[in-house]
């Protein structure tokens, strides 16, 4: 596999836990202390439940919110040691398409000026040659060009997605940051834009950080998947293979509770107890110990934080992911 | 058996003062037995959760009730009673859970209390024998610590736990029918797993029928014992389970099913249905698929097929696929 185009290492971030009532209590570990690293052209889907601070990942890289600790590198440049002016440099080519393109997108701007707005800021082309640009993005994404003259309002779901994903596209990014981008739409209008997403991919040699919620999703578009919880990853390793094979019986359970439209082939449900631990006072060991069902759970996994190693194809964090359950 | 439920030619509208009423609802028709689990599947605007709502009488002011439209439960046609008559079912006979739990409990107010005034609503007891009633029902649906979660208030409870003390409010009567609409669509899949084993659980415990109206049809698999599939107003598809999952006969049906993504796949590209959903005040004439089905014929676009039953009782709503007898 070439170079990679993004590494992060040893990502942190915490939020102070300041509330009305309560003031200066222990930051709250959103993530702590992620590693990843994505190829050109590839797909790497973050995957996990609310609060396990796969978004917080995403936002992070991209700088929108200010890393704790750890180190992100975008095509061998340390984005923590950019001015503000090399930074803003460097984003062109690091974009984020979001969960819900209603909020994302001004409802008084046209989508025309809402794509331009880009192309303007980092002087893609010429003023003179936007309108073309912005006509041919919204053909790229399977709009007709008349869209640009329109408001956010006067589309669907499916389309304001499409016409996030050419604002994402107009400054010819290498990275995108897809924060739950099919999660909001209905059944039939997610597989058109899973299907764009796939083809702008191949076709322009993009890389996708692709946060979801959804295995069966992750499975259709990733290459490599990563499982966060409680701010961690917990395994990770080829897609097809983490999901046909878990390891960590974190994994095993989102698996297993995946619901699959056909009676005759259910799986054995793992239906876990209880909740995810806070993430303002984590565990001392396996973040998972709380509600871990594996039958060789022990003192260690209480005490220890596992450490993320190789297990078969994967990167498993488990003490015991190699014995059979 | 006799149905519990038997609804038949619903049509909801909501009357535009200029321009074209909107027909939510258009003929919907459908029975549940005592017990059974029938899913109601569609995308949004298609009128499932509408069809929720007439079953306990509380649509929108401004939504009108077609004049042929019947409700029949346990043999009263819950469509022709006052709204003093409806509330001995409401809450009572037939109760509602939804998506979102913490829009439907009340911020201020204690969970135990809240769980004792839905109990005291319909039994005359005393606040100390509801609130013991209202641990016992907590603990029934599965909170860890009901002693504790009683005095708990809503907003010191997760999703999931939100979504418990939900089904705990609409138990407290012991209905004969619960309407469970979208009730895991907010929640982490782990979390929607243990809903929906919970209702299911709860449906065999006490023999409550279960109206379950969602967008998902993995959801459905497994549990439901029947399936109807709505688009844009009307039922396209009805069949049970076993058979719609094995052989879906209607285009839509089918196209949902090429459409979403599943775990066992063999990675090939998805075919997606194309086009959007219309909403109702722009529903295409003769069957409302038919811009969007890749069978369309021109029949399609002038007449509206009608439901029709192969010997099973797996109905479909198509000119194309389910013959063009009535």
């Amino acid at each position: 596999m070439s170079a990679p185009l993004l590494e992060v290492e040893g990502l942190v971030k915490q939020f102070a836990d300041r509330g009305i009532l309560r003031r200066g209590g222990p930051p709250v570990r959103a993530v702590d202390g992620v590693s990843l690293t994505i190829a050109p052209g590839e797909t790497l889907a973050l995957v996990g439940e609310s609060g396990s601070g796969k978004t917080t990942v995403g936002r992070t890289i991209l700088r929108l919110e200010q890393p704790t600790a750890g180190r992100v590198r975008f095509e061998g440049i340390d984005l923590g040691t950019l001015a503000p002016r090399e930074l803003r440099a460097v984003r062109r080519r690091m974009q984020i398409v979001f969960q819900d393109p209603f909020a994302s997108l001004n409802p008084r701007r046209t989508v025309g000026a809402a794509i331009a707005e880009g192309l303007e800021i980092h002087d893609v082309v010429p003023g003179a040659a936007i309108p073309e640009r912005v006509a041919a993005l919204l053909g790229e994404v399977g709009l007709d060009p008349s869209a640009a003259g329109r408001y956010p309002h006067q589309f669907s779901g499916g389309q304001r997605q499409r016409i996030g994903i050419a604002r994402a596209l107009a400054v010819e990014p290498k990275f995108i940051v897809c924060d739950e981008p099919v999660s909001a739409l209905d059944v039939s209008v997610q597989a058109q834009v899973l299907n764009l997403l796939m083809d702008l991919r191949d076709q322009r040699g993009l890389a996708y950080l692709f946060i979801a919620h959804d295995l069966a999703v992750v499975r259709q578009v990733a290459h490599r998947v990563a499982v966060m919880y409680l701010g961690t990853i917990v395994e990770t390793g080829p897609a097809r293979d983490v999901i046909a094979t878990p390891r960590h019986p974190y994994t095993q359970a989102l698996v297993s509770a995946v619901p699959n439209p056909d009676p005759a082939r259910q799986r054995n449900r793992i239906v876990l107890a209880g909740e995810p631990p806070s993430p303002t006072v984590p565990p001392p060991g396996c973040p998972f110990a709380s509600r871990c069902f594996h039958p060789a759970r022990d003192e260690r996994c209480i005490a220890e934080r596992p450490a993320l190693r190789p297990v078969g194809r994967h990167d498993v964090a488990c003490h015991h992911a190699e014995s059979d359950q | 058996m006799t149905p519990l439920l038997e609804i038949d030619q619903l049509s909801i509208s909501f009357p535009h003062r200029d321009g074209p009423t909107a027909l939510a609802v258009d003929g919907v028709s459908l029975t549940i037995s005592p017990g059974e689990l029938v899913a109601l599947v569609g995308e949004s605007g298609c009128g499932k959760s509408h069809t929720g709502l007439a079953m306990l009488r509380l649509l929108p002011a401004a939504a009108e009730l077609g004049e042929n439209s019947v409700i029949r439960f346990d043999g009263t046609d819950l469509a022709r009673l006052s709204d003093a008559e409806v509330r001995r079912y409401r809450g009572a006979r037939i109760a509602m859970v939804f998506q979102d739990p913490m829009a439907s409990l009340n911020p201020v107010m204690r969970v135990g209390d809240q769980i004792s005034e839905a109990i005291r609503a319909h039994a005359a007891v005393t606040s100390a024998v509801a609130r013991a009633r209202a641990v016992e029902l907590l603990a029934e649906v599965g909170l860890a610590d009901p002693r504790s979660a009683v005095d708990a208030w809503p907003h010191q409870l997760s999703g999931g736990m939100r979504q418990r003390v939900m089904l705990a409010i609409a138990l407290a009567a012991e209905p004969d029918l619960l309407v469970a609409d979208e009730p895991t669509t907010a929640l982490d899949v782990t979390v929607q797993a243990q809903i929906l084993e919970l209702i299911d659980a709860l449906r065999q415990r006490r023999r409550m029928a279960v109206l379950l109206i969602t967008h998902d049809l993995g959801v459905v698999a497994g549990r439901a014992d029947r399936v109807m599939v709505m688009y844009a107003g009307r039922i396209v598809e009805s069949a049970t389970t076993a058979e719609l999952f094995a052989a879906p006969r209607h285009p839509y049906t089918r196209g949902l099913f090429a459409s979403i993504p599943r775990l066992d796949a063999d990675g090939s590209r998805l075919v997606p249905i194309t086009g959007t959903v219309p909403p109702p005040d722009r529903w295409p004439s003769g069957c409302r698929f038919h811009p969007r089905c890749p069978l369309a014929e021109s029949r399609c676009g002038t007449e509206a097929p009608g439901l029709v039953a192969t010997p099973t009782g797996h109905a479909a709503a198509c000119w194309i696929t389910a013959g063009s007898g009535s």
